[in-house]
Protein backbone atom coordinates (compact mmCIF):
# COMPACT_ATOMS: atom_id res chain seq x y z
CA UNK A 1 0.00 0.00 0.00
CA UNK A 2 2.72 2.46 0.99
CA UNK A 3 5.00 1.30 -1.82
CA UNK A 4 2.48 2.25 -4.48
CA UNK A 5 3.57 5.04 -6.84
CA UNK A 6 0.29 6.76 -7.72
CA UNK A 7 1.91 8.91 -10.40
CA UNK A 8 3.08 5.88 -12.36
CA UNK A 9 -0.48 4.50 -12.29
CA UNK A 10 -1.95 7.43 -14.19
CA UNK A 11 0.69 7.76 -16.90
CA UNK A 12 -1.76 6.12 -19.32
CA UNK A 13 -4.11 9.03 -18.78
CA UNK A 14 -1.66 11.89 -18.29
CA UNK A 15 1.77 11.80 -19.88
CA UNK A 16 4.85 12.29 -17.64
CA UNK A 17 5.70 15.43 -19.62
CA UNK A 18 2.38 17.06 -18.63
CA UNK A 19 2.97 16.15 -14.99
CA UNK A 20 6.50 17.55 -15.14
CA UNK A 21 5.19 20.71 -16.81
CA UNK A 22 2.68 21.06 -13.96
CA UNK A 23 5.44 20.80 -11.32
CA UNK A 24 7.51 23.44 -13.14
CA UNK A 25 4.44 25.67 -13.36
CA UNK A 26 3.90 25.32 -9.59
CA UNK A 27 7.55 26.24 -8.93
CA UNK A 28 7.13 29.32 -11.13
CA UNK A 29 3.92 30.24 -9.28
CA UNK A 30 5.74 30.05 -5.93
CA UNK A 31 8.61 32.21 -7.19
CA UNK A 32 6.24 34.73 -8.80
CA UNK A 33 3.96 34.83 -5.74
CA UNK A 34 6.89 35.35 -3.37
CA UNK A 35 8.33 38.17 -5.48
CA UNK A 36 4.92 39.88 -5.71
CA UNK A 37 4.41 39.41 -1.97
CA UNK A 38 7.82 40.95 -1.28
CA UNK A 39 7.06 43.91 -3.53
CA UNK A 40 3.62 44.45 -2.02
CA UNK A 41 4.66 44.20 1.64
CA UNK A 42 8.02 45.83 0.95
CA UNK A 43 9.53 43.25 3.25
CA UNK A 44 12.92 43.25 1.50
CA UNK A 45 13.07 47.04 1.77
CA UNK A 46 12.16 46.81 5.47
CA UNK A 47 14.89 44.27 6.12
CA UNK A 48 17.54 46.31 4.34
CA UNK A 49 16.53 49.50 6.13
CA UNK A 50 16.53 47.77 9.51
CA UNK A 51 19.88 46.20 8.80
CA UNK A 52 21.34 49.58 7.75
CA UNK A 53 20.02 51.14 10.96
CA UNK A 54 21.53 48.28 12.97
CA UNK A 55 24.89 48.79 11.26
CA UNK A 56 24.81 52.48 12.15
CA UNK A 57 24.10 51.59 15.81
CA UNK A 58 26.61 48.74 15.90
CA UNK A 59 29.11 48.75 18.73
CA UNK A 60 31.40 46.17 17.21
CA UNK A 61 32.17 44.77 13.79
CA UNK A 62 30.77 41.34 12.88
CA UNK A 63 33.06 39.77 10.28
CA UNK A 64 31.93 37.44 7.53
CA UNK A 65 33.13 34.36 9.45
CA UNK A 66 30.94 35.27 12.42
CA UNK A 67 28.06 36.03 10.07
CA UNK A 68 28.42 32.59 8.48
CA UNK A 69 28.40 31.06 11.96
CA UNK A 70 25.22 32.98 12.82
CA UNK A 71 23.63 31.85 9.56
CA UNK A 72 24.48 28.24 10.43
CA UNK A 73 23.01 28.77 13.90
CA UNK A 74 19.82 30.18 12.35
CA UNK A 75 19.54 27.15 10.08
CA UNK A 76 20.15 24.74 12.96
CA UNK A 77 17.78 26.43 15.42
CA UNK A 78 15.05 28.44 13.72
CA UNK A 79 14.87 26.58 10.40
CA UNK A 80 15.54 22.93 11.19
CA UNK A 81 14.10 22.70 14.70
CA UNK A 82 11.64 25.64 14.84
CA UNK A 83 13.19 26.82 18.10
CA UNK A 84 11.33 30.12 17.78
CA UNK A 85 8.20 28.53 19.18
CA UNK A 86 8.10 28.81 22.95
CA UNK A 87 5.06 26.54 23.08
CA UNK A 88 6.00 22.85 22.74
CA UNK A 89 2.68 21.84 21.17
CA UNK A 90 2.97 24.51 18.48
CA UNK A 91 6.57 23.58 17.86
CA UNK A 92 5.79 19.88 17.43
CA UNK A 93 2.83 20.59 15.18
CA UNK A 94 4.97 22.96 13.09
CA UNK A 95 7.81 20.44 12.81
CA UNK A 96 5.46 17.65 11.71
CA UNK A 97 3.79 19.90 9.15
CA UNK A 98 7.08 21.32 7.88
CA UNK A 99 8.99 18.05 7.53
CA UNK A 100 5.91 16.33 6.15
CA UNK A 101 5.63 19.04 3.49
CA UNK A 102 9.35 18.92 2.63
CA UNK A 103 9.39 15.13 2.25
CA UNK A 104 6.10 15.18 0.35
CA UNK A 105 7.26 17.83 -2.14
CA UNK A 106 10.71 16.35 -2.74
CA UNK A 107 9.43 12.81 -3.20
CA UNK A 108 6.60 14.05 -5.46
CA UNK A 109 9.17 15.75 -7.71
CA UNK A 110 11.33 12.59 -7.66
CA UNK A 111 8.40 10.31 -8.49
CA UNK A 112 7.23 12.54 -11.33
CA UNK A 113 10.60 13.34 -12.89
CA UNK A 114 12.35 10.03 -12.38
CA UNK A 115 9.91 7.21 -11.87
CA UNK A 116 6.98 7.71 -14.25
CA UNK A 117 8.61 6.38 -17.42
CA UNK A 118 8.00 2.79 -18.55
CA UNK A 119 10.23 0.24 -16.86
CA UNK A 120 11.28 2.55 -14.06
CA UNK A 121 10.06 1.18 -10.78
CA UNK A 122 10.17 3.69 -7.91
CA UNK A 123 12.24 2.48 -4.93
CA UNK A 124 10.14 1.61 -1.90
CA UNK A 125 11.99 4.21 0.16
CA UNK A 126 10.77 7.08 -2.04
CA UNK A 127 7.13 6.00 -2.13
CA UNK A 128 7.10 5.23 1.59
CA UNK A 129 8.58 8.66 2.29
CA UNK A 130 5.92 10.23 0.04
CA UNK A 131 3.17 8.57 2.11
CA UNK A 132 4.83 9.28 5.45
CA UNK A 133 5.35 12.92 4.41
CA UNK A 134 1.67 13.34 3.55
CA UNK A 135 0.67 11.55 6.77
CA UNK A 136 2.95 13.73 8.92
CA UNK A 137 1.59 16.84 7.22
CA UNK A 138 -1.94 15.67 8.00
CA UNK A 139 -1.21 14.90 11.67
CA UNK A 140 0.58 18.21 12.33
CA UNK A 141 -1.89 20.20 10.23
CA UNK A 142 -5.10 18.75 11.66
CA UNK A 143 -3.70 19.07 15.18
CA UNK A 144 -3.11 22.75 14.45
CA UNK A 145 -6.49 23.18 12.77
CA UNK A 146 -8.62 21.58 15.47
CA UNK A 147 -6.69 22.40 18.65
CA UNK A 148 -3.93 24.96 18.28
CA UNK A 149 -5.26 27.52 15.80
CA UNK A 150 -5.45 30.63 17.96
CA UNK A 151 -8.92 31.65 16.88
CA UNK A 152 -10.33 28.32 17.98
CA UNK A 153 -8.95 28.69 21.48
CA UNK A 154 -9.40 32.36 22.20
CA UNK A 155 -11.92 33.86 19.81
CA UNK A 156 -14.41 31.03 19.78
CA UNK A 157 -14.11 30.47 16.03
CA UNK A 158 -15.39 27.01 15.21
CA UNK A 159 -13.29 24.53 13.25
CA UNK A 160 -15.57 24.79 10.22
CA UNK A 161 -15.35 28.58 9.99
CA UNK A 162 -13.01 29.56 7.18
CA UNK A 163 -11.06 32.73 7.80
CA UNK A 164 -10.06 33.74 4.27
CA UNK A 165 -6.41 34.58 3.80
CA UNK A 166 -5.43 33.49 7.29
CA UNK A 167 -6.45 29.89 6.60
CA UNK A 168 -5.59 29.63 2.93
CA UNK A 169 -2.12 28.17 3.48
CA UNK A 170 -2.96 25.59 6.15
CA UNK A 171 -6.11 24.42 4.36
CA UNK A 172 -4.22 24.23 1.06
CA UNK A 173 -1.62 22.01 2.76
CA UNK A 174 -4.21 19.86 4.51
CA UNK A 175 -6.38 19.27 1.47
CA UNK A 176 -3.36 18.57 -0.76
CA UNK A 177 -1.98 15.93 1.63
CA UNK A 178 -5.37 14.41 2.49
CA UNK A 179 -6.51 14.04 -1.13
CA UNK A 180 -3.07 12.75 -2.13
CA UNK A 181 -3.36 9.95 0.43
CA UNK A 182 -6.98 9.17 -0.47
CA UNK A 183 -6.09 9.09 -4.16
CA UNK A 184 -3.11 6.81 -3.52
CA UNK A 185 -5.16 4.39 -1.40
CA UNK A 186 -8.33 4.28 -3.55
CA UNK A 187 -7.09 5.18 -7.03
CA UNK A 188 -10.21 7.30 -7.45
CA UNK A 189 -10.00 9.99 -10.12
CA UNK A 190 -12.24 12.23 -8.03
CA UNK A 191 -9.58 12.37 -5.30
CA UNK A 192 -6.92 12.93 -7.95
CA UNK A 193 -8.86 15.92 -9.33
CA UNK A 194 -9.31 17.31 -5.81
CA UNK A 195 -5.59 16.76 -5.11
CA UNK A 196 -4.62 18.76 -8.22
CA UNK A 197 -7.15 21.46 -7.38
CA UNK A 198 -5.84 21.82 -3.78
CA UNK A 199 -2.18 21.85 -4.79
CA UNK A 200 -2.90 24.47 -7.45
CA UNK A 201 -4.63 26.62 -4.82
CA UNK A 202 -1.74 26.03 -2.37
CA UNK A 203 1.04 27.02 -4.78
CA UNK A 204 -1.00 29.58 -6.71
CA UNK A 205 -2.08 31.56 -3.66
CA UNK A 206 1.39 32.39 -2.35
CA UNK A 207 0.74 36.10 -2.85
CA UNK A 208 -2.31 36.02 -0.56
CA UNK A 209 -1.44 33.22 1.86
CA UNK A 210 1.20 32.67 4.54
CA UNK A 211 3.32 30.52 2.23
CA UNK A 212 6.09 33.14 1.96
CA UNK A 213 6.79 32.96 5.72
CA UNK A 214 9.22 30.13 5.05
CA UNK A 215 11.45 32.62 3.26
CA UNK A 216 11.25 35.74 5.41
CA UNK A 217 11.09 34.15 8.89
CA UNK A 218 14.64 32.75 8.65
CA UNK A 219 15.79 36.14 7.32
CA UNK A 220 14.25 37.89 10.36
CA UNK A 221 15.80 35.35 12.75
CA UNK A 222 19.24 35.81 11.17
CA UNK A 223 18.93 39.59 11.36
CA UNK A 224 18.06 39.36 15.06
CA UNK A 225 21.16 37.27 15.72
CA UNK A 226 23.40 39.72 13.82
CA UNK A 227 21.91 42.65 15.80
CA UNK A 228 22.71 40.82 19.05
CA UNK A 229 26.24 40.09 17.91
CA UNK A 230 27.09 43.61 16.76
CA UNK A 231 25.76 45.16 19.97
CA UNK A 232 23.00 47.25 18.35
CA UNK A 233 20.46 44.69 19.64
CA UNK A 234 17.50 46.67 18.29
CA UNK A 235 18.08 49.35 20.93
CA UNK A 236 17.22 46.93 23.73
CA UNK A 237 18.76 47.62 27.15
CA UNK A 238 22.00 45.82 27.92
CA UNK A 239 22.07 42.65 29.94
CA UNK A 240 23.55 44.04 33.15
CA UNK A 241 25.58 41.92 35.55
CA UNK A 242 24.15 42.81 38.96
CA UNK A 243 27.31 41.83 40.84
CA UNK A 244 29.50 44.13 38.73
CA UNK A 245 30.87 47.13 40.74
CA UNK A 246 30.55 49.34 37.61
CA UNK A 247 26.82 48.57 37.52
CA UNK A 248 26.61 49.32 41.26
CA UNK A 249 28.27 52.69 40.69
CA UNK A 250 25.94 53.58 37.81
CA UNK A 251 22.75 52.30 39.45
CA UNK A 252 23.16 52.66 43.26
CA UNK A 253 19.60 51.41 43.87
CA UNK A 254 20.71 47.91 42.94
CA UNK A 255 23.22 47.34 45.79
CA UNK A 256 21.12 49.39 48.22
CA UNK A 257 17.93 47.38 47.84
CA UNK A 258 19.12 44.08 46.42
CA UNK A 259 22.58 43.65 47.92
CA UNK A 260 25.90 43.37 46.14
CA UNK A 261 25.27 39.91 44.79
CA UNK A 262 21.51 39.45 44.36
CA UNK A 263 20.21 35.87 44.30
CA UNK A 264 18.26 34.32 41.44
CA UNK A 265 14.70 35.50 42.01
CA UNK A 266 12.94 32.64 40.23
CA UNK A 267 10.49 32.69 37.38
CA UNK A 268 7.96 35.36 38.47
CA UNK A 269 5.10 35.73 35.98
CA UNK A 270 6.70 33.09 33.82
CA UNK A 271 6.09 30.63 36.64
CA UNK A 272 2.65 30.07 35.22
CA UNK A 273 2.42 29.29 31.52
CA UNK A 274 -0.30 31.11 29.58
CA UNK A 275 -3.23 28.79 29.10
CA UNK A 276 -5.17 30.49 26.34
CA UNK A 277 -3.02 29.09 23.59
CA UNK B 1 3.11 55.27 25.87
CA UNK B 2 0.94 52.59 24.30
CA UNK B 3 2.56 49.44 23.04
CA UNK B 4 2.85 48.07 19.53
CA UNK B 5 4.09 44.77 18.11
CA UNK B 6 6.94 44.24 15.70
CA UNK B 7 5.42 41.70 13.36
CA UNK B 8 8.69 40.20 12.20
CA UNK B 9 9.64 39.34 15.76
CA UNK B 10 6.28 38.00 16.96
CA UNK B 11 5.64 34.26 16.74
CA UNK B 12 2.00 34.48 17.80
CA UNK B 13 2.52 32.61 21.10
CA UNK B 14 -0.20 34.60 22.88
CA UNK B 15 1.67 35.38 26.12
CA UNK B 16 0.70 39.05 25.72
CA UNK B 17 -2.93 38.16 25.00
CA UNK B 18 -2.99 36.07 28.13
CA UNK B 19 -1.52 38.70 30.41
CA UNK B 20 -3.06 41.97 29.12
CA UNK B 21 -5.35 43.36 31.87
CA UNK B 22 -7.24 45.49 29.35
CA UNK B 23 -7.72 42.55 26.99
CA UNK B 24 -6.58 44.66 24.08
CA UNK B 25 -3.75 42.45 22.88
CA UNK B 26 -5.22 40.14 20.27
CA UNK B 27 -3.96 37.79 17.60
CA UNK B 28 -4.62 39.02 14.09
CA UNK B 29 -6.76 36.42 12.36
CA UNK B 30 -5.01 36.77 9.03
CA UNK B 31 -1.36 37.06 9.97
CA UNK B 32 -1.64 35.16 13.28
CA UNK B 33 0.56 37.72 14.99
CA UNK B 34 -0.29 39.79 18.05
CA UNK B 35 -1.36 43.40 17.85
CA UNK B 36 -2.75 46.08 20.13
CA UNK B 37 -6.35 46.47 18.98
CA UNK B 38 -6.97 49.73 20.82
CA UNK B 39 -3.91 51.77 21.89
CA UNK B 40 -6.24 54.44 23.37
CA UNK B 41 -7.35 51.95 25.98
CA UNK B 42 -3.83 50.85 26.89
CA UNK B 43 -3.06 51.35 30.60
CA UNK B 44 0.63 51.32 29.75
CA UNK B 45 1.31 48.67 32.35
CA UNK B 46 3.76 46.99 29.93
CA UNK B 47 2.80 43.55 31.13
CA UNK B 48 2.82 42.48 27.48
CA UNK B 49 6.25 44.02 26.89
CA UNK B 50 7.60 42.14 29.87
CA UNK B 51 5.89 38.85 29.06
CA UNK B 52 6.96 38.70 25.41
CA UNK B 53 9.65 36.01 25.03
CA UNK B 54 10.93 37.57 21.81
CA UNK B 55 11.07 41.26 22.82
CA UNK B 56 8.69 41.83 19.94
CA UNK B 57 6.58 44.42 21.75
CA UNK B 58 7.81 47.96 21.76
CA UNK B 59 6.73 51.23 23.31
CA UNK B 60 5.83 54.37 21.43
CA UNK B 61 7.24 57.09 23.68
CA UNK B 62 5.38 60.34 24.30
CA UNK B 63 6.59 63.23 22.19
CA UNK B 64 7.25 65.49 25.18
CA UNK B 65 10.16 63.45 26.46
CA UNK B 66 11.16 61.46 23.40
CA UNK B 67 10.41 63.21 20.13
CA UNK B 68 9.69 61.38 16.90
CA UNK B 69 12.41 59.11 15.71
CA UNK B 70 13.16 58.02 19.28
CA UNK B 71 13.34 54.56 20.70
CA UNK B 72 12.04 53.51 24.11
CA UNK B 73 12.69 49.89 24.90
CA UNK B 74 12.26 47.86 28.05
CA UNK B 75 13.47 44.48 29.17
CA UNK B 76 12.31 42.77 32.32
CA UNK B 77 14.52 40.08 33.73
CA UNK B 78 12.52 38.16 36.26
CA UNK B 79 15.30 35.88 37.39
CA UNK B 80 17.55 38.82 38.15
CA UNK B 81 14.61 40.74 39.59
CA UNK B 82 15.28 43.94 37.64
CA UNK B 83 13.72 45.97 34.89
CA UNK B 84 15.90 47.87 32.42
CA UNK B 85 14.86 50.72 30.16
CA UNK B 86 16.77 52.28 27.34
CA UNK B 87 15.71 55.60 25.88
CA UNK B 88 17.39 56.87 22.78
CA UNK B 89 16.63 60.19 21.18
CA UNK B 90 16.55 60.69 17.48
CA UNK B 91 19.85 62.58 17.44
CA UNK B 92 21.48 59.42 18.78
CA UNK B 93 23.41 61.47 21.35
CA UNK B 94 21.01 61.04 24.25
CA UNK B 95 21.11 57.35 25.00
CA UNK B 96 19.95 56.64 28.53
CA UNK B 97 20.01 53.42 30.47
CA UNK B 98 17.86 52.93 33.53
CA UNK B 99 17.95 49.92 35.79
CA UNK B 100 15.66 49.36 38.76
CA UNK B 101 14.84 46.47 41.08
CA UNK B 102 11.37 44.96 40.77
CA UNK B 103 11.80 42.63 43.69
CA UNK B 104 14.29 42.37 46.50
CA UNK B 105 13.58 38.76 47.46
CA UNK B 106 12.66 35.68 45.42
CA UNK B 107 9.21 35.73 43.83
CA UNK B 108 6.52 34.30 46.05
CA UNK B 109 8.69 34.30 49.19
CA UNK B 110 7.01 37.46 50.51
CA UNK B 111 3.46 36.17 50.24
CA UNK B 112 2.01 36.15 53.77
CA UNK B 113 0.79 32.82 55.07
CA UNK B 114 -2.50 34.04 56.50
CA UNK B 115 -3.25 30.89 58.41
CA UNK B 116 -0.20 31.56 60.59
CA UNK B 117 -1.25 35.13 61.39
CA UNK B 118 -2.87 35.75 64.75
CA UNK B 119 -6.62 36.16 64.17
CA UNK B 120 -8.13 39.54 65.07
CA UNK B 121 -9.65 39.94 68.49
CA UNK B 122 -13.33 40.82 68.95
CA UNK B 123 -12.34 44.42 69.70
CA UNK B 124 -10.40 44.53 66.44
CA UNK B 125 -13.30 42.98 64.56
CA UNK B 126 -15.67 45.65 65.85
CA UNK B 127 -13.21 48.46 65.34
CA UNK B 128 -13.49 50.90 62.47
CA UNK B 129 -9.80 50.44 61.78
CA UNK B 130 -8.61 48.04 59.18
CA UNK B 131 -7.02 44.82 60.35
CA UNK B 132 -3.24 44.62 60.11
CA UNK B 133 -2.73 48.24 59.18
CA UNK B 134 0.89 49.38 59.47
CA UNK B 135 1.58 50.85 62.88
CA UNK B 136 2.54 54.31 61.66
CA UNK B 137 -0.75 55.02 59.92
CA UNK B 138 -2.98 54.00 62.80
CA UNK B 139 -4.72 56.62 64.89
CA UNK B 140 -5.90 54.45 67.74
CA UNK B 141 -3.22 55.32 70.29
CA UNK B 142 -1.88 58.67 71.29
CA UNK B 143 -1.33 61.42 68.79
CA UNK B 144 -1.17 61.28 65.02
CA UNK B 145 1.57 58.92 63.99
CA UNK B 146 4.26 60.27 61.76
CA UNK B 147 7.45 58.92 60.27
CA UNK B 148 9.36 60.71 62.99
CA UNK B 149 7.29 59.34 65.86
CA UNK B 150 7.96 55.87 64.45
CA UNK B 151 11.69 56.45 64.06
CA UNK B 152 11.47 56.37 60.29
CA UNK B 153 12.85 58.92 57.91
CA UNK B 154 12.17 59.94 54.34
CA UNK B 155 15.07 59.01 52.13
CA UNK B 156 16.02 60.68 48.89
CA UNK B 157 15.30 58.73 45.77
CA UNK B 158 12.75 56.15 44.91
CA UNK B 159 11.29 53.68 47.40
CA UNK B 160 10.72 50.03 46.61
Amino acid sequence: MLTNNPFADITALISPEVMQGYVVLMILLVIGGTVLDMMHKQSAKYFFETSKQAQADAKQEVDSGQKAKLAMKTVANEVLTSSEFANTKRRLSHLMTMYGFIFFVITTALLIFKYTGSGTEAPALVTVLWHIGAWSLCVGGYWFWFAIRVDVASEGVKWYQFNGRGDLFILGLLFTATFALLWSFTGSMLFFALFILSSTVLFGSVYWSKFAHMFFKPAAAYQKKVAQADGSNENLPADFDLSDPAVHAKFPDIPEYMGKNPPNMGLGIKNEAPNHF
Amino acid sequence: MPTFVKMTRCDGCGHCVDICPSDIMHIDKTTRRAYNIEPNMCWECYSCVKACPHNAIDVRGYADFAPLGHSVRVKRDEEKGVIAWRIKFRNGETDMDLLAPITTKPWGSGTPVLRDVEPPTDAQRNSQLLFNEPKYIRFDEGDIHTLESNNLEMKAGVYY
